[in-house]
This record gives structure tokens, sequence and C-alpha cells, in this order.
């Protein structure tokens, strides 16, 4: 029954990336593409990966086709047909390189061990470790917080860096060289009052989710990428609703800003406490007296840290996008 | 479970095969973009089907579980998530400020714009 | 009574499970946007709170039933708003419900079918 469900969700991941290529209309592209990224989150609860679920649910479905939107009403909704025999447009090429490579790659995928095996190289090497011994050495529940903040936790110091200097490249590229000059509210906005009564009502709710699933995924599915994503959607909801320059007044773009880095700067110095008291880089175990509970500490301020700074980079992107759409004015 | 075999990488390879096609056919920047966050989702998916066992749970320890799938590829694409949002906006901040200086997003336009200066 | 709240479960799941589809159904065969989206959120918001009522009674602890009220609540506020703000939108930007003709009878509509895929 359950490989059922699989065949359908992934016929309509096919389904719906085949339409992706066929549409012209980037609007529709976009919602599909959202659409898309749902479908890979329904997926993924099927899989049992529950944290990658809510994490894709959020992005995916959410905050990408949100900045999508807002680039796309900057750089005109309609797809040009390439009819221009000149152009280097060569579909037949194209599909027949596809076609060549996407055959290779299937013929690839006949050494792979079949779906599902217990046995397969990817569960027998350093997997038995993290389950076996997660729960005496960290002693929390969820093992994917415990292998993402802790085992791994240096891959993670690089993730967030990474996530960092995006969200600063964003601000050099498109940050608006005027300081937040008053712009026109968007007056569309003001008559929908149903829609902002029911945010009111909701956003504080979010907000509540996100802390909840910040400070709970050590025992449950959650952790601070997924906690800042969610939490940043509450703001970006604010923003739409109400406009710009009330968000910017709930939240001061140089706070955000110093936030986005005050999140890396935690992650790196619980490391370097760590080696203040005498052990390696992010050995939480020299935290505290005992190990566990050095461990809890560290994995506790290093998720602080992942989730101030995924949250404040991505409502630095919302709000430089958004700033620098309303600079343009709406070409309606 | 059993007759699925590989269908799922086969799934994995058509999704790929599609996002690739996007991107290195279609003309506008933006759609380009979106052809390469359906590539990414496609790994995404090869990954989290890899550390999928049959009868396992979600990897978090409870009492009178024995088996639990793969929490590794749980994490590795959990962060590749955020990671390829905070990318993709880096693209379309780059894609904007192709618009602003050739005033146009299809890449024809902007190699014959190339070809004049 | 256990008997009983099983049945009235399965019966809510079905009854949501039909109404599901019915949905599905009116947003595919109705002639115009507004009908189109008033099948699918009306249908909608009522059957995913039939699913959740019947998965209530199901439930084997008090945390599950609380958590099931939090997500009917969440689903009662916004699929309706959702359902309103499409609307919404459709009307602002110069779309016109399809209404009666002078003879009384339903004109086809002159719009290509919004993304029918």
């Amino acid at each position: 029954m359950e490989s059922f469900i699989h065949i359908i969700i992934l016929s309509m991941l096919v389904t719906t990336a085949a339409a992706i290529v066929r549409v012209k209309d980037l609007f529709a592209v976009t919602m599909l593409a959202g659409i898309y990224g749902l479908l890979s989150a329904s997926f993924f609860v099927l899989m049992d990966a529950h944290d990658v679920a809510f994490t894709e649910a959020a992005v995916g479905a959410g905050i990408s086709t949100l900045l999508i939107l807002t680039t796309l009403s900057m750089t005109g909704r309609f797809e040009k047909a390439a009819e221009n025999p000149k152009s280097n447009y060569k579909p037949a090429l194209a599909l027949t390189l596809v076609t060549v490579t996407g055959a290779l790659l299937i013929y690839g995928t006949q050494d792979m061990p079949a779906f599902g095996a217990a046995d397969a190289p990817v569960q027998t090497h350093v997997v038995p470790r993290y389950l076996n011994d997660s729960a005496t050495e960290i002693d929390i529940p969820n093992v994917v917080a415990s292998v993402l903040a802790s085992y791994r936790g240096y891959d993670t110091f690089g993730e967030v860096v990474v996530i960092f200097t995006a969200g600063i490249g964003v601000l050099a590229l498109i940050m608006s060289t005027v300081s937040t000059a008053p712009v026109a509210l968007r007056a569309s906005m003001e008559e929908h009052v149903i829609l902002r009564i029911v945010s009111k009502m909701l956003i504080p709710l979010i907000l509540i989710f996100g802390l909840y699933v910040q400070f709970h995924g050590e025992y449950g599915p959650g952790g601070g990428f997924q906690a800042g994503v969610i939490f940043a959607s509450a703001f970006f909801l604010y923003a739409m609703l109400f406009g710009l320059t009330a968000a910017r007044k709930v939240v001061n773009s140089n706070w955000v800003q110093a936030l986005a880095a005050l999140g890396v700067l935690l992650y790196g110095s619980v490391g370097v406490l760590a080696m203040i008291n005498g052990g390696n880089f992010l050995d939480y175990n020299f935290l505290a007296q005992d190990d566990v509970h050095g461990q809890h500490m560290g994995i506790l301020f290093v998720e602080l840290g992942v989730g101030i700074t995924v949250a404040s980079v991505m409502i630095i992107i919302f709000f430089t996008f958004s700033t620098h759409q309303q600079r343009d004015g709406e070409p309606d | 479970m059993e007759f699925l075999g590989l269908f799922n990488y086969w799934v994995v390879v058509v999704l790929m095969m599609i996002g690739f096609y996007i991107v290195i056919c279609s003309n506008n920047l933006i759609k380009k973009l979106i052809g390469l966050t359906i590539f990414q989702t496609s790994v995404f998916i090869m990954y989290i089907s890899m550390g999928k066992i049959e009868g396992g749970t979600a990897p978090i320890l409870a009492e009178g579980v024995t088996l639990y799938s793969n929490p590794l590829t749980h994490v590795l694409i959990l962060t590749a998530i955020v990671v390829g949002i905070a990318t993709t906006a880096l693209g379309l901040a780059i894609v904007v400020r192709i618009k602003e200086s050739y005033g146009t997003v299809e890449e024809d336009e902007i190699h014959a714009k190339d070809k004049k200066a | 009574m256990s008997m009983v709240t099983t049945y009235l479960s399965w019966a809510l799941l079905v009854l949501g499970g039909f109404l599901c589809v019915s949905g599905s159904v009116g947003l595919l065969r109705f002639p115009d946007f507004f009908t189109r989206m008033h099948a699918a959120s009306v249908t909608d918001t009522l059957a995913t709170g039939m699913i959740l009522v019947g998965l209530m009674l199901q439930a084997p602890t008090w945390i599950v039933f609380g958590k099931l009220v939090m997500i009917l609540v969440f689903v009662l506020l916004t699929s309706p708003t959702a359902g309103h703000a499409l609307a919404k939108a459709a009307l602002h930007s110069g779309l016109k419900p399809l209404l009666p003709g002078k003879g009384g009878k339903i004109d086809a509509d002159p719009r290509p079918s919004a993304g029918g895929v």
C-alpha cells in the first residue's frame, strides 16, 4: 500500500517537472515549482525524513516561490520564445544530450542496491555508530539533531557560513543605496481586511511554532534550520500584508544584519570555548563537568546560532528583494 | 515494497534530466534557475531514498523500536535545502542586476547586446 | 463505546475522502475560475476538518489529540482565507465571474482555462 503512494507521488513529481518545461508563463512555472516542492516534501515524509520534509515544505513551497515571484515582478512575466535562427537555441541537440546522459545514468543505477535494503553500503558505514551510541554519548532522542549539531558539527558550521555569505552576497548585489527612502506603501493591500485580521491571528502562532521547533528539536523533528525558515516566514507574511515600511519598524535592518553575524559568531564561539576548556574545536564534552551535559549545552547553543543566522539571512534576503522591487516600481 | 527495486532512482534520473534540459535549453534566466532547483531537488530525493530502510522509522529514538532510517542522509539534505535557497536567492539577485544592466533576462538578447558592445 | 467511536471515526474519514475527490472533480469540471475555486476551497475545508476529527477519535493520547485540534484550527483559519485571497486577486486583476447570459444560459468560458495541465 505504501509503495502505491510512493509511485503516485513520484509520478506526480515527474508530471509537474514536465509541465514546467512546457509552460511559458513564468508565474505558472513558479507555482508549479511550488507544487513540486510540496510534493517532494510529502515524499520525504514517506521516507521517514520528517526533519527534511519540514524544511522542504517551508523552503521549497514557501520562501523560494515568494522570492521568484518578487523577482518576476521586476523582470517580466513571460518567457520569450527564441525564434531567431541565428541564436544558439537548439532543442534537438539538448534533447539528444539529455537522453544520452539519462540513459547512461539509468544504466549506472543497475549497480545500486535495491531500494530499502538494510545491507546497502550507505547503511553500514558510520550510521550504526551514530544510532547505537547517540543515546549514551549525547542522550537526545532525535539522532538527526545529534548528528547535525554534534557529530558533524564542523560541516554544519560550514553550511551556516555559506548561508551567511549568500546573505551578504545578496546585500552586496542589490542593496538599495538610498537609505530606506520613504516609499509609498502599496495601497492594494490596505483593502484586504480579512487577510490582515487572519494574519494577525496567525503570525503569533507561527512565531511560537518556530520557537517550539527550535527548542524541541532535540526531542522531535526540528532544529535551527527549520525554525529559522518558519520564524522568517512570519515576518514575510507581515511585510507582505502591512507593507515594508511597517515591517521595517518591527525589525530594524541593521539589527537583522548584526543578528545574522551574531548567529555564526555564537556557533563559532561555542567551538572556541571548547578549545579554551582543553578540547578540540566544537568538542562539546569539554563544555561542562560531565560529557552528556556538555553535549546538551553545546547542541542547544549551536542550534540557536543556526536558527538566528538562518532566520536573519532569510529576512535580509526578502527585505532586500522587496525594497528593490518597490524602488523599481511595479511594471504591471 | 520489494518490486519497487530501482524505481526511485529511475525517477530521480528522469527528474534530473528534466532539470538539466531546462537549464541548457531555456532562454530565460529565471527559468534556468527553476530548472536548477528541479535538478537540486532530484538529488535530494536520491539521497533520501538511499537512506530509507524497509520497515524502519524516523530516526528519533523511541522504546521498542530497533530499525531506524539513515539519519546521516537526512542531515546532509536538511542543510543542503537551506543552503540551496540561499544560493538560489543569490542567483536571483544576479538576475535582477542583469535585468538592470541589459534590460532583459533572455539569454540570446544578452549575447546580442554583448556582441554589439 | 470504543466500537461506536471507531465506526464514527471511519465514517468521518471515508466521508472526508469522498469530499476531497468530489472537490477535485469540481475543480476539473466547473466552467470558470470562481466556481472551480469554490469547489476546491469549500470542500477542502470541510473534508480536511472531517478527516482531522476522524483521526481525533482514534488519537491514542491527549497530546496527539491536542496537536490535531491545533491543526484543525489552523486549517479552519487558513483555508477559507486562502480561497478569499485567490478570489479577490482574480477579481482585482479583471477576471469576471461567468453569469447567466441574456438568454439565461451560461456562455462558454471565453478565456483559455487557467493552468489546464
